[in-house]
């Protein structure tokens, strides 16, 4: 298995006056980036938690799967993307469109089924799409995200547009036999696509021990040539790196990559799981040590990139977009009746 | 003692094929396990292995010669010490088949249906006889001519050239960058293909026959369809999904059933069911052009049958409308597919007892055409529907409620279904031809409905 050792290579300083340079061992990284992904992390992070508010507030139905604790993978991934580069993932996909660049308002309003939302409140928290943005949902189905990226991958071999997939899923969904005939066809056809296994530990209430008889799942790949390696996927510096090694590899015509991301989510699976299966101390200690917004934080602190102050205002800036959009989603209508028979076919 | 050997059936539903080349000449000691000769048939080409031992007496049919029919003698084989015959006085049958390319199970094949022309509306300008088959293929490949955006994946659809020789010659032309062979793997190349299409391309994607798609269902169901309404408007999947559907002969209750009804209950899909070439090439190139998913059921059998077919590359028949086959005023067939050949074949039976029936090509499942059936049944009051799929919320369970629901008035005699057995699809010949819709019970069905029985 090939592990993160190495930092990305080294690039020379911006010549920016203004750019200071995140160091210590790690690749640098320039601070303006990284408050960059702080902001990003923290918009994911409150407008989870507004939407839990919302659901329990019966303005937004039905499932309903939070991102929290998980948003240094996406950020990370992000920040490693090619704007040609299209994204596939799973239902706990309002993190991912966020950090994809979609719009907070658009995102909020499907989640309360209105007109204003992607899908014109049609398709609700798990099946959001933005064409424009390259994000090609939001998929309900455990698994099937996966063949789908890897046939946007096929399209980028294709059109030879030099693009990569980023192809997301859980540790719940790697054990699906459609995820391995996409490896094999992928590394069969060498297709520019990066398998991101969010292993946040639980598939629903079931821990990876008691669903994996292999739970190394970088190691996943190993039958079809497909290279993994096993990340910290609670430090956005960490994914970016792995996101831009794993970019470099699909880019250069060598076929798929797998990157495992080491991550936790703090809530439940879905707004109505208490989450009896694991420990209130498990959480609680995951929240504590690894927080991966935390992590951030400190690291920008230490690296004197920005003082509390500056960072204050971030959190204070992050907060009226959330309520900002909470309220349009609130105002805007419900989607026009005659919405009911309208983009059955095309 | 003379054995004869006759000539093999190499597929559920070969009839015919050509001797190739013999390799054993005449007067030649024979033992078991020897290859006989090769033979040729639109699929593939097999070698003939001799299961009794003896001397070669005598080649009954030439090599080179085509069109040699299932069970003809072929060859007389005597005892070692026996002098060479010339008279056909053989007895027993001979032969087993040594496979070269595909599993071929030695049978009588099946009676084929008579190629009915329609009688009216003709295709305008020029035709030119074809088979079904030639029909798929010169639709894809005139479509591929004109848009690089459409490739043709599946199982054995490049180097192969069809599992059903559906492909011909696609991989010479269009290269394997778009005539891709996958691994047998249906879900994913189904869910690949269908995230290649959201992606902007058209996937043409080939199921060797639609029993095999079961296993990727959830990706034309839960992806391709209901993607369109799921992204409010902004992305679908431009794809069609193709095959054999329905039965073929003999393979018995897992590769023999027809998924017409299944699909044709799912919102954001067209389902389509051609018949004659013209219906073949028409539909398909329109499929192609669709923006939607379509799934093109196609039908083993059909594909040897040949109808005239136009020429001119533009020529296509829009989804969505039937076709009246055959005009009539006392009752009403509808039909799709094969069973468009077993109504015309009954309706000219029918005329012979002065019943004439009017006969509906569907064409197309979903949207279903129902203001041709209705308004056929206000003209015959009377209507029998036909489909080798299951009774039970079935094609004609569907059309019969549509008939109730809007044009009730009219009917003079309760709807008529005539369908597949509601049973697994068996193997034995007797049986399975009796699980099977045929001419003889559409005009019972008729019968019964004009009270004519």
């Amino acid at each position: 298995m090939v592990k993160s050792k190495k930092p990305y290579a080294k690039k020379s300083p911006e010549k920016s006056p203004n750019s200071k340079i995140f160091q210590n061992s790690r690749p640098r990284i320039k601070a303006e980036e990284l408050i960059k992904y702080y902001e990003k992390m923290l918009l994911i992070r409150r407008f989870e938690e507004k939407a839990g508010q919302l659901y329990g507030m019966g303005l937004i139905g039905g499932f309903c799967h939070l991102y929290i604790g998980q948003e240094a993978v996406v950020v990370g991934m992000k920040a490693a993307a090619n704007k040609i580069d299209t994204v596939i993932t799973s239902y706990r996909d309002h993190g991912h469109m966020l950090a994809y660049d979609m719009d907070p308002n658009g995102v909020m309003a499907e989640l309360t089924g209105r007109s204003d939302g992607y899908s014109k409140g049609k398709g609700g928290s798990m099946h959001m799409f933005s064409r424009e943005k390259n994000f090609y949902g939001g998929h309900g189905i455990v698994g099937a995200q996966i063949p789908l990226g890897t046939g946007l991958a096929f399209m980028h071999k294709y059109n030879d547009d030099g693009g990569v997939c980023h192809a997301y899923c859980g540790d719940g969904a790697i054990n699906q036999g459609q995820v391995y005939e996409s490896f094999n066809m992928a590394s069969l056809w060498k297709l520019p696509v990066i398998y991101v296994i969010e292993n946040n530990r639980y598939g629903m209430g079931t821990s990876i021990e008691r669903a994996s008889a292999v739970v190394d799942l970088a190691e996943r790949g190993k039958s079809f040539d497909i290279p993994g390696e096993q990340v910290n996927g609670m430090d956005v510096v960490e994914v970016r790196t792995a996101g831009e090694k794993a970019s470099k590899w699909c880019r250069a015509g060598k076929g798929p990559y797998i990157i495992e991301m080491k991550t936790y989510r703090y809530r439940g699976h879905s707004m109505s799981d208490p989450a009896k299966y694991r420990s209130k101390e498990e959480v609680s200690k995951v929240r504590q040590e690894t927080d991966p917004i935390d992590t951030l934080r400190d690291q920008i602190l230490v690296a004197g990139f920005a003082n509390e102050v500056e960072l204050k205002e971030i959190d204070r800036q992050v907060k009226i977009s959330v309520t900002a959009a909470a309220e349009f989603a609130q105002q805007s209508p419900e989607p026009d009746i005659a919405e009911l028979y309208t983009d059955i076919t095309a | 003692m003379v054995i004869q050997v006759l000539m093999p059936a190499l597929s559920p539903t070969m009839t015919e094929g050509t001797i190739a080349k013999w390799l054993k000449p005449e007067g030649s000691l024979i033992n078991s396990g020897d290859i006989l000769c090769e033979i040729e048939t639109d699929k593939a080409t097999m070698e003939v292995e001799s299961v009794d031992e003896g001397k070669l007496g005598k080649i009954l049919i030439p090599e080179g010669t085509e069109g040699v029919a299932v069970n003809t003698p072929i060859a007389l084989i005597v005892e070692k010490n026996e002098e060479m015959i010339t008279s056909d006085e053989a007895t027993t049958v001979s032969g087993s088949i040594k496979n070269l390319a595909i599993q071929a199970t030695p049978q009588k094949a099946p009676e084929e249906t008579r190629n009915l022309q329609p009688k009216d509306s003709p295709p305008t300008g020029s035709t030119k006889q074809l088979t079904v088959r030639e029909s798929l293929r010169d639709a894809m490949a005139e479509e591929m001519r004109r848009d690089e955006s459409i490739f043709l994946i599946g199982e054995e659809v490049a180097q192969y050239q069809g599992a059903y020789k559906v492909s011909q010659g696609l991989l010479e032309e269009f290269s394997e960058h778009r005539v891709i062979d996958t691994p047998i793997t249906e879900q994913g190349f189904t869910g690949l293909a269908v995230g290649a299409a959201f992606g902007g391309l058209k996937p043409i994607v080939e199921f060797m026959t639609f029993n095999f798609a079961m296993q990727a269902i959830d990706q034309i169901i839960n992806s391709a369809a209901k993607t369109l309404y799921m992204s409010g408007g902004q992305m679908g999947a431009p794809i069609v999904f193709r095959g054999a559907n329905g039965a073929a002969a003999r393979v018995a209750a897992q590769h023999s059933q027809c998924f017409a009804a299944w699909y044709a209950q799912i919102p954001g899909l067209k389902v389509v069911a051609p018949w004659s070439g013209e219906d073949a090439k028409g539909l398909l190139k329109a499929a192609i052009r669709d923006p939607n998913p379509v799934i093109f059921l196609e039908n083993e059998i059909l594909y040897n049958q040949t109808f005239n077919v136009p020429d001119d590359p533009e020529f296509t028949i829009d989804i969505g409308p039937a076709k009246i086959e055959r005009s009539g005023s006392d009752v009403t067939i509808v039909a799709f597919s094969i069973c468009v050949g077993y109504a015309l074949e009954a309706a000219e039976k029918l005329a012979s007892e002065g019943i004439e029936a009017e006969v509906i090509n569907l064409r197309t499942l979903r949207p279903l055409d129902s203001s041709t059936i209705i308004n056929s049944v206000k003209k015959t009051n009377r209507l029998v529907t036909v489909e080798e799929g299951w009774p039970t919320c079935g094609i004609g369970s569907e059309i019969a409620t549509r008939i109730m629901e809007e044009a009730f008035d009219f009917l003079d005699a309760a709807v008529k279904r005539v369908t597949g057995e509601d049973v697994p699809m068996p193997y034995a010949a007797n049986l399975e031809a009796l699980a099977l819709p045929n001419a003889e019970k559409i005009i019972a069905a008729a019968k019964t409905v004009c009270y004519a029985d």
